[in-house]
């Protein structure tokens, strides 16, 4: 099939790789270099404190281990057997889910109704901006410390209710075992509304202003330009809140462990207090290992679903697209 | 060039014999990780340092206090570690024991056995199977604090005996209005006093230390206590949401309600004096509280003089400054700075009896006078059992008081947590 024509043809396709190769050399090296520079340090810092954690974690979470022995009783799945099997741990999880699922239902109306407010042309609007992202500068530790001294039984949050003849509503806050996640979560939105709102404003930012206006002049009601145009151009944002959130919430810790250390009676352990507890203040390493490896397979399985379902059009940069979907 | 290198070569290693020559006559540093974050525990420890450091030319105590919240872990972390801190705090009982199965807790039997009997029974939870590998510097047991202006006012007259007097003391109370026992319930371990004393009451001694050594609480009277205590919190003495409340933290904590007259007793550690005078303005509190032990039980196989508590104190590391280490226990435990611990109210009842000749307050002698007349010093359970069945105890304790569990929960918590 060679034809004699196609020899010098192909010498010369050769000789012209050839020649692409030896200039691309000093593009291949800069760009290496450039990429292992940039690249590097984060690598570098994953690789220690996240990569190697974990594969330690994973090996201790097959052991009976409490941090003094040297590692040597195997157990197999015992932990992870012992700790599926726990109603404690059990209620950790539902607690999780349940904060995530709050979040979606409740904090994300919430903040993205303010956020409009907020974009809108009002009386002291960057003081209100500042006002609502105030307690999201605060550490968590902090909110903690300061929700947990206002809501003792008859402390400053009950007076003040009472000022307000809302007598009637005042309740054990967070020695009621049915209601101690509500406040939990009611105290993780005033933390966290902030930050959802700095979000959503700057997403409507980058929404265009002239679909918007043609929409208002095409004879759209507000409400309509907000339901048809703002929201699905917000879209992007809210799945990156969504993921933040749920992820931030099956990671749920410093509130609890300040406020109630997860009780009363378990009622509002999470997934990470249980961790804390049963690791380090009961020396069981191994299983708490064992914890932590399952608390990473639950949000990993999560982001992983999750960047795959829902973030892969905004990855792929298609604007439009949740526009049209 | 050659003549550069050959010059730093020589700066060099001239450089290196001198300060290998300096380390030689260096005093040695020894790390001392306490938890004296607090006055006047800070005071009292910062000067001990000063003061150990100055009778010395050749050991230099570094004084390092640690939040308590964060000093067992950091412990836990350090002794996995090559280079734990030489002198540590801790409480004996059976985590010390775990701490010594990483090899790195000396054992000081032969460098303390001259002076260690003169801190008599006090020493005994400091050993890891008869060795010595610690030394207490105060001890502890549990009681009700009360306050005298409420118990008067209510009409209580003397202190509840039994717990017929303890109840119908409760009843007094509530009728003037006041939370008759504040409870810490959201530490948990407050919730465990009152098991624990119960079972201290109902078992048999012996019976008891066996099944808490062994981690196996099959005894009937393990369920007894369960029982005693489920009985109890159903009288309801405590105040509206106690397994909220924290210990120690803030006035709205158990401490804080009594020392601000909110409730009128509280069953906790000796050091709860101190912690109360922390947190209200009263400065005439320490004359305005009384102390009186837990109330016998009829028909308990307990001692009513048994006591329960524990103590502070702390453990040499392995290493070279071993010798300089117990030398610096030592000195903890002398008289002298046992009494400055002492009338500083850092420490209450102190390890060297004679020391106790401090102590100005009544209440506090009174205390210190059921300590030593005690039939024994019962650790408390969580720390006598291992560390993970400790655990389970308290949250299993902890959900009595919650209505979570039956009698045999506790006991069957520890036992499932083997």
């Amino acid at each position: 099939m060679t034809s004699p024509a196609a020899v010098p043809d192909t010498a010369a396709g050769s000789g012209q790789a050839e020649a692409a190769s030896v200039s691309r050399r000093p593009f291949r090296v800069r760009k290496a270099a450039e990429l292992s520079l940039l690249i590097g340090p984060s690598f570098i810092l994953f690789v220690l404190f996240v990569f190697v954690p974990l594969i330690a974690a994973s090996y201790y979470s097959f052991f009976k281990w409490n941090g003094f022995t040297p590692v040597n009783k195997f157990i197999g799945f015992d932990n992870y057997v012992r700790i599926l099997s726990d109603p404690v741990f059990r209620r950790g999880i539902f607690n999780n889910v349940f904060v995530a699922t709050l979040s979606i239902l409740i904090q994300l109306p919430l903040s993205i109704a303010i956020a409009l407010l907020l974009s809108g042309r009002i009386r002291g609007r960057t003081f209100l901006r500042v006002l609502v992202f105030t307690p999201y500068v605060l550490s968590e530790a902090v909110t903690a410390v300061i929700w947990l001294l206002y809501l003792q039984p008859e402390g400053p949050f009950d007076a003040m209710l009472r000022g307000m003849g809302l007598g009637s509503v005042v309740h054990l806050w967070l020695a009621d075992t049915n209601l101690v996640m509500w406040t939990i979560f009611a105290v993780a939105t005033w933390k966290y509304i902030g930050f959802g709102i700095i979000l959503f404003l700057a997403g409507l930012q980058g929404t265009p202003q002239e679909v918007r206006e043609a929409a208002m002049i095409d004879g759209a009601n507000p409400w309509q330009v907000t339901r048809f145009i703002t929201l699905p151009l917000l879209a992007p944002t809210i799945r990156i809140w969504i993921f933040l959130s749920v992820v931030g919430s099956m990671q749920l810790f410093d509130l609890v462990w300040i406020m109630t250390l997860g009780g009363p009676v378990g009622a509002s352990t999470t997934m990470a207090t249980y961790l804390i507890d049963r690791g380090f203040r009961r020396l069981q390493f191994g299983y708490g290992s064992a914890i932590a490896i399952l608390l990473f397979i639950i949000c990993f399985v999560f982001a992983l679903f999750y960047q795959r379902y829902a973030l892969r059009r905004d990855i792929e940069g298609a604007q439009t697209g949740a526009v049209g979907g | 060039m050659n003549r550069k290198t050959l010059g730093v070569l020589a700066l060099a290693s001239s450089l290196l014999a001198a300060t290998a020559g300096q380390a030689f006559a260096a005093p040695v540093t020894i790390q001392w990780w306490n938890n004296g974050v607090n006055e006047p525990l800070k005071s009292i420890f910062a000067k001990a340092a000063d003061d150990y450091n100055k009778s010395q030319s050749n050991v230099v105590v570094q004084n390092t206090p640690i939040q308590n919240e964060q000093i067992g872990t950091k412990i836990t972390l350090a002794l996995q570690s090559d280079t734990p801190p030489d002198v540590y705090f801790n409480q004996g009982a059976h985590l010390l024991g775990d701490q010594a199965e990483s090899g790195k807790v000396a054992d000081i039997t032969d460098l303390s056995k001259s002076w260690i009997g003169d801190l008599g029974s006090a020493a005994g939870n400091w050993t890891v199977d008869g060795k010595q590998m610690g030394v207490p510097y105060t001890m502890h047991v549990v009681g009700f604090w009360y306050r005298k202006d409420l118990f008067e006012k209510a009409g209580i007259t003397g202190t509840p005996k039994t717990m017929k007097e303890l109840d119908d003391a409760v009843t007094k109370l509530k009728a003037i209005g006041v939370a008759p026992i504040a409870l810490g319930g959201k530490d948990r371990w407050p919730d465990a006093f009152y098991y624990d004393l119960f079972a201290l009451r109902l078992c048999d001694k012996d019976v008891m230390m066996t099944q808490l050594k062994d981690g196996k609480l099959t005894d009937q009277c393990f369920t007894d206590a369960g029982q005693a205590t489920l009985d109890f919190v159903k009288s309801a003495p405590f105040q509206d949401g106690f397994n909220g409340t924290s210990a120690q933290q803030g006035p709205g904590s158990s401490a804080g309600l009594v020392a601000n007259g909110k409730a009128a007793m509280e069953l906790q550690g000796t050091w709860d004096l101190g912690t109360m005078q922390g947190l209200t303005d009263d400065k005439e509190l320490a004359s305005k509280m009384g102390w009186f032990p837990f109330p016998a039980i009829d028909g308990g196989k307990g001692d009513p003089s048994a006591a329960l508590g524990g103590g502070d104190g702390f453990s040499c590391t392995t290493g070279p400054n071993l010798q300089a280490c117990v030398d610096f226990l030592h000195f903890l435990s002398s008289k002298d700075i046992q009494s400055q611990m002492v009338s500083s109210g850092a420490i209450t009842i102190p390890v060297v009896a004679a020391a106790a000749d401090a102590i100005t307050l009544p209440v506090l002698k009174e205390v210190v006078d059921f300590n030593n007349k005690a039939a024994y010093v019962q650790t408390y359970f969580d720390l006598s059992l291992p560390t993970a069945q400790g655990g389970a105890l308290d949250e299993a304790a902890a959900n009595l008081f919650a209505g979570q569990g039956g009698p045999s929960a506790v006991s069957d918590a520890v036992n499932a947590a083997q």
